[in-house]
């Protein structure tokens, strides 16, 4: 089957192709498409039966004409192959070069979808990543193995923020690095530069693998990249043993793309037109994060999601939640404010920062003041709404210490220099400077031993 | 029997020429072996949802009829295990696989090997009419759960032979039966059960005691019963899996089954790396024990997660005849919606709200309609109680699924946004969760804890509520207009919340309150209310009333007393009363 070329196109429209009498094509095959230039397509089999077979073109159906569009079925699924030359090198979504050096070529080959992990073999994330920005390590860790995603807005610094945790994130009290796994989806050139010369300036291009789809390459390849990058990943992972990294942004323009293709082929649609399948097909992804019992690597997984028109109940952001182990909130206010990084901290959370702090891995007071400063500068939010209505002076003495240890927090404890890397014994520091505004009577969750130790209560001077 | 061909494959859907096969029937499809169950029938067509991912399946591949429908293996070695949507057994899965779980691998849901040390029943001899649901003899499955072996529910006949006691396999025969219909049944520690189809039982009964979690907010404040059916809807990052895993470990059942349903493979792992450690408050065995997982993550095929709360409510059911109370917790419900809604998308059926299906709500309902507490067939008492988490899109809970789900429980624990973000957990809502079972629980208080428990629990629902509409005054003209009165009932509200109503699951002292505790808290509590509100009365400054050293003592009582420790908080609540009485009396002198 593999030989023969088929020229049997029935219909071609919104980036699908219809083939009439090619029986027995598997489901999921690779396709391998010639247009009436003679310019390659792929595509992959999505429908097929004895009379018709649906085909899903990554370069999309423009120009092609039914006549002359000719059709290889490849009698394998998408896959790609792994070597350690991967580091280092740009991509495409189905892993041919883009930066016009050789392919890959190993015998190694593994199917982009990837198997799905038996639960049982999972180990469970727990040691402490410092990306030395306190807002994640002091309220928000995150651990090797965590997909935590960064819910962002369009103009908002997200790239900076996930620049700043590739070049900062390393272990305490290990020398190794991570390597990155980069999968752009949908990113405009300006973007890609930036990450590009970033790594470059940082000397850490030679540990990154990236796999880049642009804003203007087109959109149905989206599907298919973040499964070959975590194809990559994995590799490097579990069988290099290699700590990685792998940043996916930005979700939102896959999600855009599935919503696309789901479209075309007459789906029914759910929440604002995206296919019922949305979570299931994105937990795909999301759970390919992680750690496997008796291999020393680790996948760690920062997905950027932009939120429509900053709304987080909109289905691809509220889906990913629902997946993923927390999510970095990024705040319009904050930003606009000019405070860098602008992290919404009520929203945030890190589910898995439980195992990764406390006595054994950062310091023994973490978990409890991590409490107490969320629920601190929560009553503080509370103070300040209420100040904007009657006025700062209207307001009790203790409650205007609320408002000074908000103001503080702010400017002291989130605010950080894109360049700065706490170490997150100093942003429990910062922390207790900040908690010592407060009276110990209403720092309930911290225990009378920390009262004792770490607070410096002067009366509020 | 009759073999057929695949015709076309749509994602997990698969048309199949099958002529004579049966809705329901599970089928092997094609060369890898994938297994399905028929959905549907058109003429000499059968749909066919695979649980298994079809990819590189083809047109012209053989399916083979199985003759029966997707049904469960029950018997000793369920406890302690971890299964995936249709019964495989994930660690031998592992064992034999590796991490990964391929495609196609058949094994059996228990070891067919392992011996099991079996105690016919005393009172059974040969000759004796036996019927389904009697006791054959049991055999202890771990050191917390003895498992009875039942005559299954189909069985009706003279006793021919009984096997004495002594290890037996899965397999071998214990029983010979002489039934009228079928001639000679032999029956073994093994047995099957359609997972579809409810197991029976004699009658229903009424609940009569709470289901205890150790957990304030859901025992004192919103019950449920044992055979009760609850739902936990909540947005994401409130803490859902969080309450989940900490009703099952402290739950007062025999039995828990997890089902992970579409959620995360972490959350299982975390359960079961952190169970064996656990011991249960009331065995004093490991809690693994008496756990059984259910685990369809949400990577894993999506049609498997339909079946896979089936699965888990029938093996709840099968404890629940031999006797035990069972708590099947189910995260997520939304996601075996999702997953109806997927299979019916691609089955072209006309979809009503939101793309689910129209039959969502009546799926819904028959599935909590398996939670009761019921007489068995073998005439004792069992109980399943079911509770599935609901992950309302956007957190809007006038979504289907929580809206359907909202009509069909008995209690409802409605998790908010806005409380988890100040990180007050359980992030239980007072306000928008309810509970049917309050009568029924209040008699079982009032009998083994304390009389004054409906009454205190009301006080403190009426003082959250008063204070919610105090803090809107407060937000339009500040709290210094409130009167003396009101300010002590905010102050007070904001000490329920926080002494009583917030719990951490992280605390090592806190993490399970007896029910004794929990009284003891709500008594300290409410009765500090009462008796500051008659000093209010008489002109004792709220703010001396805040000043009371015992009132930080009693915001940390929850952590600083364990829950053997009641007599120091009877010490407290006459600490309290001295300093109150001091206090009077101080005004009182104060005042001409």
């Amino acid at each position: 089957m593999k030989a023969k070329e088929y020229r049997c196109a029935s219909a071609a429209r919104t980036g699908l192709l219809f083939l009439k009498g090619v029986p027995g094509v598997a489901f999921g095959d690779r396709v391998s498409i010639r247009d009436r230039h003679g310019r390659k397509r792929n595509g992959q089999v999505i429908l097929s039966s004895r009379e018709l077979v649906m085909v899903q073109v990554l370069e999309g159906t423009d120009d092609l004409n039914l006549d002359d569009t000719w059709v290889r079925f490849l009698d394998e699924p998408f896959e790609l192959p792994l070597s350690p030359d991967l580091l280092g090198r740009v991509f495409n979504g189905i892993g041919e070069p883009r930066d016009e050096r050789p392919p890959i070529i190993s015998r190694l080959r593994r199917n982009v979808n990837g198997e799905p992990v038996n639960p049982v073999a999972r180990a469970y994330p727990r040691e402490f990543i410092q990306t030395g920005i306190s807002a994640i390590d002091g309220l928000n860790s995150l651990v090797r193995g965590q997909k935590l995603p960064i819910f962002s807005g369009s103009g908002l610094p997200h790239n900076r923020l996930v620049a700043q945790i590739v070049r900062q994130s390393r272990l305490l009290g290990e020398e190794s690095r991570f390597v990155v796994v980069f999968a752009a989806m949908g990113l405009s050139y300006a973007d890609a530069r930036f990450f590009r010369e970033d790594f470059e300036n940082n000397g850490v291009l030679g540990n990154v693998a990236m796999f880049i789809n642009l804003a203007d390459d087109p959109p149905i390849e989206r599907l298919i990249l973040p499964r070959t990058a975590l194809t990559a990943a994995e590799y490097l992972a579990f069988d290099l043993d290699l700590h990685v990294l792998v940043i996916l942004t930005d979700m939102t323009y896959y999600a855009e793309a599935l919503r696309e293709v789901a479209t075309a082929k007459g789906d029914v649609p759910t929440r604002k037109g995206y296919p019922g399948y949305l979570y299931s097909d994105m937990a795909e992804i999301y759970e390919r994060a992680g750690r496997v019992h008796k291999r020393h690597g680790s996948i760690t997984m920062v997905p950027v999601v932009s939120m429509p028109s900053d709304d987080i109940t909109h289905p691809i952001p509220d889906l990913t939640g629902y997946i993923t182990e927390g999510q970095i909130v990024l705040s319009r206010e904050l930003n606009n404010q000019h405070l860098y990084p602008p992290v919404n901290i009520p929203p945030s959370l890190s589910r898995l920062m439980k195992d990764g702090i406390g006595k054994d891995d950062t310091r023994e007071d973490h978990p409890r003041v991590a409490s107490q400063l969320y629920a601190a500068y929560a009553k503080a939010l509370e103070v300040r709404n209420l100040a904007s209505i009657i006025g700062r002076d209207e307001l009790p003495d203790l409650d205007q210490r609320y408002l000074d240890f908000a103001d503080r927090f702010e400017q002291r404890f989130l605010a950080q220099g894109p360049d700065e890397d706490r170490s997150v014994i100093q942003t429990l520091n910062i922390a207790w400077e900040l908690l010592s505004l407060l009276p110990g009577e209403v720092l309930s969750r911290v225990s009378e031993a920390d009262l004792a130790r770490y607070h410096h209560w002067e009366g509020g001077k | 029997m009759n073999r057929g061909t695949v015709t076309q494959i749509n994602g997990p859907l698969v048309q199949a020429h099958l002529p004579g096969v049966a809705n329901g029937e599970q089928v092997r499809v094609g060369e890898m072996q994938l297994t399905g169950e028929v959905i549907g029938l058109e003429g000499e067509f059968a749909l066919i949802q695979v649980y298994e991912s079809t990819q590189m399946l083809r047109p012209g591949e053989e399916v083979t009829p199985l003759g029966y429908p997707l049904s469960a293996e029950l018997g000793p070695g369920l406890l302690g295990g971890i299964f995936d949507g249709v019964q495989r057994p994930l660690r031998a899965i592992m064992e034999q696989a590796g991490e990964h779980i391929p495609r196609g691998l058949e094994l059996p849901a228990l070891d067919r090997e392992q011996r099991w040390e079996f105690t016919p029943a005393d009172q059974l001899r040969a000759g004796q009419e036996i019927h389904g649901g009697m006791v054959l003899g049991q055999v202890q499955e771990t050191e917390a759960v003895q498992h009875r072996i039942l005559v299954p529910p189909d069985v009706k006949g003279e006793l021919l032979e009984l096997a004495g006691a002594g290890n037996y396999r899965l397999e071998e025969t214990i029983a010979r039966v002489r039934t009228p219909l079928k001639g000679i049944r032999e029956l073994s520690l093994l047995q099957r059960w359609p997972v579809r189809r409810p197991r029976p039982y004699t009658r229903r009964d009424d609940g009569i005691a709470p289901l205890l979690t150790g957990q304030r907010i859901l025992d004192t404040f919103f019950p449920l019963l044992k055979g009760g059916k609850g739902a936990i809807p909540g947005p994401f990052g409130a803490g859902k899996t969080m309450l989940q895993q900490q009703i099952a470990r402290w739950t007062n059942a025999d039995i828990v089954i997890y089902v992970g349903c579409g959620e995360r493979g972490n959350e299982l792992v975390d359960i079961l790396e952190s169970f064996p450690e656990l011991t249960d408050p009331y065995s004093g065995r490991s809690l693994m024990e008496r756990t059984l997982l259910v685990a369809n993550t949400s990577n894993m095929p999506v049609v498997a997660r339909e079946a896979s709360i089936y699965l888990g409510v029938t093996l709840a059911e099968y404890y629940r005849d031999q006797g035990h109370d069972v708590v099947m917790l189910a995260d997520s419900t939304s996601r075996w919606a999702e997953a109806l809604r997927e299979v019916a998308g691609r089955l072209g059926q006309m979809p009503v709200e939101e793309g689910y299906p129209a039959y969502l709500a009546s799926r819904l309902a028959a599935f909590y309609e398996r939670a009761g507490r019921v007489d068995t067939l073998g005439g004792g008492n069992g109980s399943v109680t079911l509770i599935g988490a609901v992950s309302p899109p956007g957190g809007d809970f006038s979504e289907p699924v929580t809206n359907h789900t909202k009509d069909i429980i008995q209690t409802f624990w409605a998790l908010s946004k806005s409380l988890a973000d100040a990180r007050h957990y359980p992030s239980v809502s007072w306000t928008e969760s309810f509970s049917d079972a309050v009568d029924a629980a209040a008699r079982w208080w009032s009998e083994q804890i304390s009389p004054d428990w409906l009454a205190r629990r009301t006080q403190a629902l009426d003082l959250l509520a008063r204070a919610e509409e105090l803090s809107r005054i407060i937000n339009l003209v500040g709290v210094e207009a409130l009167s003396p009165g009101q300010r002590w009932s905010v102050e007070t509200a904001t000490l329920v919340r926080e002494a009583l109503l917030q719990q951490s699951a992280l605390d090592e002292v806190d993490s399970y309150c007896s029910p004794q505790k929990q009284f003891a808290l709500l008594d300290l509590v409410m009765g500090l209310y009462q008796q500051g509100r008659e000093l209010i009365a008489r002109h004792v400054p709220v703010s001396a009333l805040l000043e009371l050293p015992a009132l930080a003592r009693l915001r940390r009582a929850k952590n600083s007393y364990g829950n053997e420790q009641l007599d120091a908080m009877i010490q407290l609540k006459e600490d309290i009363r001295t300093q109150l009485d001091k206090l009077a009396q101080e005004y009182a002198e104060d005042s001409p």
